[in-house]
C-alpha cells in the first residue's frame, strides 16, 4: 500500500510527457463507429449542448465539486462526531 | 465509456433500457428502505454518490495518448452492493446526459448497464470473495479497478454489438477487438488511480466510522 501514491503520480506524469493528442476515448470510438459503418448517422441530437468548451468545463467542475462538498461535509461530521464521543 | 447520444441504434437503446431499468428501481427502492431502517445511512448513501460524480467527471491522461474518466462506482458497490450502485450511477449519468451532452438519454439505459450495473457487479463478486483473504481496504481496492475496467470492456461489447464489422460472430468480435483498444487498454492505468483513491477513501472512513466494517450486510 505504500507505493500506491508513488504509483498514482508515476501514472498520471509520465503520459503528460509524451506528444499525444489527449482527446477523449469517447470520441475515438465514435470514430471507430464511422470507420466500421460509414453510413451511421446519429439519430437522436443532444437536448442542449454547453455552448462552449469553457461552458463545459464549468459544468464538469461544478459535478465535481458537489462530490467533494458532500465527502467533506459528510467525513467532517463523522470525524467531529468522533471526537467528541471520545472526549 | 459513454456512448454518445444518438450513437446506439433505436432497437439496442430500448433492449439497454429495458435491461437497466429494472436494476434502477430496485436500487432507488432498497435505498429508500435502508434509509428508512438507518436514517444515518442517508449520509453514507451520499457519500457513494458523491465519489461517483467526483471521480466521473475527471478526464484523466493515459499511456494510449487519450483521456477518459473513472467510474467511481466501488465505494458504493463495496458499502451497498450493486443495485444501490445501479441507482446512483444513474443520476451521475443523468446530470452528464442533460447538462454536458456527454453520454445521452438515448443512451443512457446502455451506459447505466456497463457503469451502474455489470461493472460494478463484477467488482462486487470480487470484493466478496478477496474481503475473505485480505484487508477491506485492500478489497476495495481490488472491487474498484475490476468495476472500473469492466465497465469499459462492456461498453466496448455493447459498440461491437450495435456495430458489427461483419455478419455473425467473428463481425462482432472484430468490432469488439477495435474498442477494445481504444477503452480497455487506455482505461488500464486509470482503473489502478481509481482503486487508489477509492482504498484511501475506504481507509479514512473505517477510521472515523468504525462500524461500517459490517456494512457489506447491506449488500
Amino acid at each position: 500500500m505504500r507505493f500506491l501514491p508513488l504509483l498514482i503520480l508515476l501514472l498520471l506524469i509520465t503520459p503528460v510527457l509524451a506528444d499525444e493528442g489527449w482527446s477523449g476515448a469517447d470520441e475515438k470510438a465514435e470514430e471507430a463507429i464511422s470507420e466500421i459503418k460509414p453510413d451511421y448517422t446519429p439519430w437522436f441530437e443532444p437536448i442542449w449542448e454547453p455552448p462552449s468548451g469553457e461552458i463545459e468545463s464549468l459544468l464538469f467542475s461544478v459535478q465535481a465539486a458537489i462530490g467533494a462538498l458532500i465527502i467533506g461535509y459528510i467525513l467532517g461530521y463523522y470525524r467531529g462526531k468522533q471526537h467528541a464521543q471520545n472526549s | 465509456m459513454h456512448i454518445m447520444e444518438g450513437f446506439l441504434p433505436i432497437e439496442w437503446s430500448v433492449a439497454w433500457y429495458v435491461f437497466s431499468i429494472p436494476f434502477i428501481a430496485y436500487g432507488a427502492w432498497r435505498a429508500k428502505k435502508i434509509i428508512e431502517e438507518n436514517p444515518s445511512n442517508k449520509a453514507l448513501i451520499a457519500v457513494a454518490g458523491a465519489f461517483i460524480f467526483v471521480l466521473s467527471a475527471l478526464k484523466i491522461p493515459s499511456v494510449t495518448g487519450s483521456c477518459s474518466h473513472p467510474t467511481g462506482t466501488g465505494i458504493a458497490v463495496v458499502l451497498f452492493g450493486p443495485a444501490i450502485t445501479a441507482f446512483l450511477s444513474a443520476i451521475a449519468l443523468l446530470y452528464q446526459a442533460l447538462l454536458l451532452a456527454h453520454g445521452g438519454i438515448t443512451t443512457l439505459g446502455a451506459n447505466t448497464a456497463s457503469m451502474g450495473i455489470i461493472g460494478p457487479f463484477a467488482g462486487w463478486i470480487v470484493y466478496r470473495f478477496a474481503k475473505k483473504h485480505l484487508s477491506v481496504v485492500s478489497a476495495t481496492f481490488i472491487a474498484a479497478v475490476v468495476a472500473d475496467w469492466v465497465t469499459y470492456v462492456v461498453t466496448s461489447i455493447q459498440l461491437a454489438l450495435a456495430f458489427p464489422a461483419d455478419a455473425g460472430l467473428s463481425g462482432i468480435l472484430s468490432s469488439a477487438a477495435v474498442f477494445m483498444g481504444i477503452f480497455a487498454v487506455t482505461q488500464i492505468p486509470i482503473a489502478l488511480i481509481e482503486g487508489v483513491v477509492a482504498a484511501t477513501l475506504m481507509k479514512h472512513l473505517l477510521q472515523i466510522k468504525p462500524e461500517i466494517k459490517g456494512a457489506e450486510v447491506f449488500a
